[in-house]
């Protein structure tokens, strides 16, 4: 008698222990991070890949205007890159990609009553932007000396090391793209001249299969009912 | 044999109480509505726990604003995590003990 009080003792114990680890982690992430937003990012980057393909690979002129200078000094000016179609799509690209991703994920988060601009948003937010913000940097001055090889794999590998760092500040998953997109980022290294294959694979692609896993697997039951 | 369950703290004896210190051990402050939504319990459950929570000065209440609308954040205080990690000593050691 005696030793099944213990034991049943001894379930709870473990049970609320489990309770409380759960707790703590659900509480210092953020969690509305809609799968749809990953679907919406990965459709809009597989067609400004579609959109500037002709333009990267030589069927249609790269510049918008064809006459002005690319090389000043030996490098290739800012101005240069501003003047280049490419530069205009990957923008709207961006921009688009990042508007459907907040839509999708308020949604997500209205319907779980979390405010989307709360503590847990705030500190992903961050741990996104550093690598993010650092690379960006990093990849503008590749550009400034002329090494747009390496643009798309630098891409890949920063938002990579962005998305595994993000890991940590929501639902785990993540870091599964994270490393894929890495991998991905420096098989491209010894491919230079398929930069915009592998963007598209990377940004389209690996966004739409993780996108669509993470609805599967936690919202399919949800979506539809605004209770 | 020393009986573990003694160490085990009464006022902790709820799943919503250890729910809220559980999130106040991770966060620097968290507010009601989340502690509302991470709990999934009511406004009039969690306002009650909170209450007994902050009689024993486990957690402290900051009432600030966003806007106008009014936003009341929680800290745990010191002698809170001190407790909260008494409790979850014991709680493994009960464990332990009957191994």
């Amino acid at each position: 008698m005696y030793l099944k009080v213990l034991f049943m003792k001894e379930q709870q114990s473990l049970e609320t222990l489990k309770d409380i680890k759960r707790m703590m982690e659900r509480s210092s992430r953020f969690i509305s991070l809609s799968g749809l937003s990953g679907i919406s990012a990965g459709v809009f980057a597989l067609l400004g890949a579609w959109i500037s393909w002709p333009y990267v690979y030589g069927f249609k002129n790269l510049f918008i205007r064809p006459g002005a200078a690319l090389y000043s000094n030996g490098n290739a000016g800012y101005s240069a890159i501003f003047n280049t179609w490419v530069f205009w799509i990957a923008a709207a690209t961006f921009v688009a990609s990042l508007i459907s991703a907040f839509i999708f994920t308020s949604i997500k988060s209205k319907r779980q009553g979390i405010p989307i601009w709360g503590v847990s948003a705030k500190r992903l937010m961050t741990q996104v932007a550093i690598p993010i913000v650092a690379g960006g940097i990093f990849l503008l001055r590749l550009i400034h000396f002329g090494t747009f090889g390496l643009i798309a794999p630098g891409c890949l590998i920063f938002y990579g090391l962005a998305l595994v760092n993000a890991s940590k500040y929501t639902l785990d998953e993540i870091k599964w793209l994270g490393y894929c997109e890495l991998l991905l980022g420096i098989i491209n290294l010894w491919f230079v001249g398929y930069g915009l294959y592998f963007w598209a694979i990377g940004f389209g692609i690996l966004h739409i299969v993780y996108g669509s896993f993470m609805w599967w697997k936690y919202e399919r039951n949800t979506a539809g009912n605004d209770d | 044999m020393l009986n573990p369950i003694n160490n085990l703290n009464k006022l902790f004896d709820s799943r919503v109480r250890l729910g809220i210190l559980s999130a106040l051990m991770v966060n620097d402050s968290v507010n009601f509505n989340e502690l509302k939504e991470l709990l999934e319990i009511t406004d009039g459950n969690l306002a009650s726990h909170i209450k007994a929570l902050e009689e024993n000065k486990v957690i402290k209440v900051e009432k600030g604003f966003i806007g106008r609308k009014t936003n009341t954040t929680y800290k745990i205080t010191k002698t809170g995590e001190k407790m909260f990690k008494a409790h979850i000593d014991a709680l493994e050691k009960m464990i332990q003990s009957t191994k």
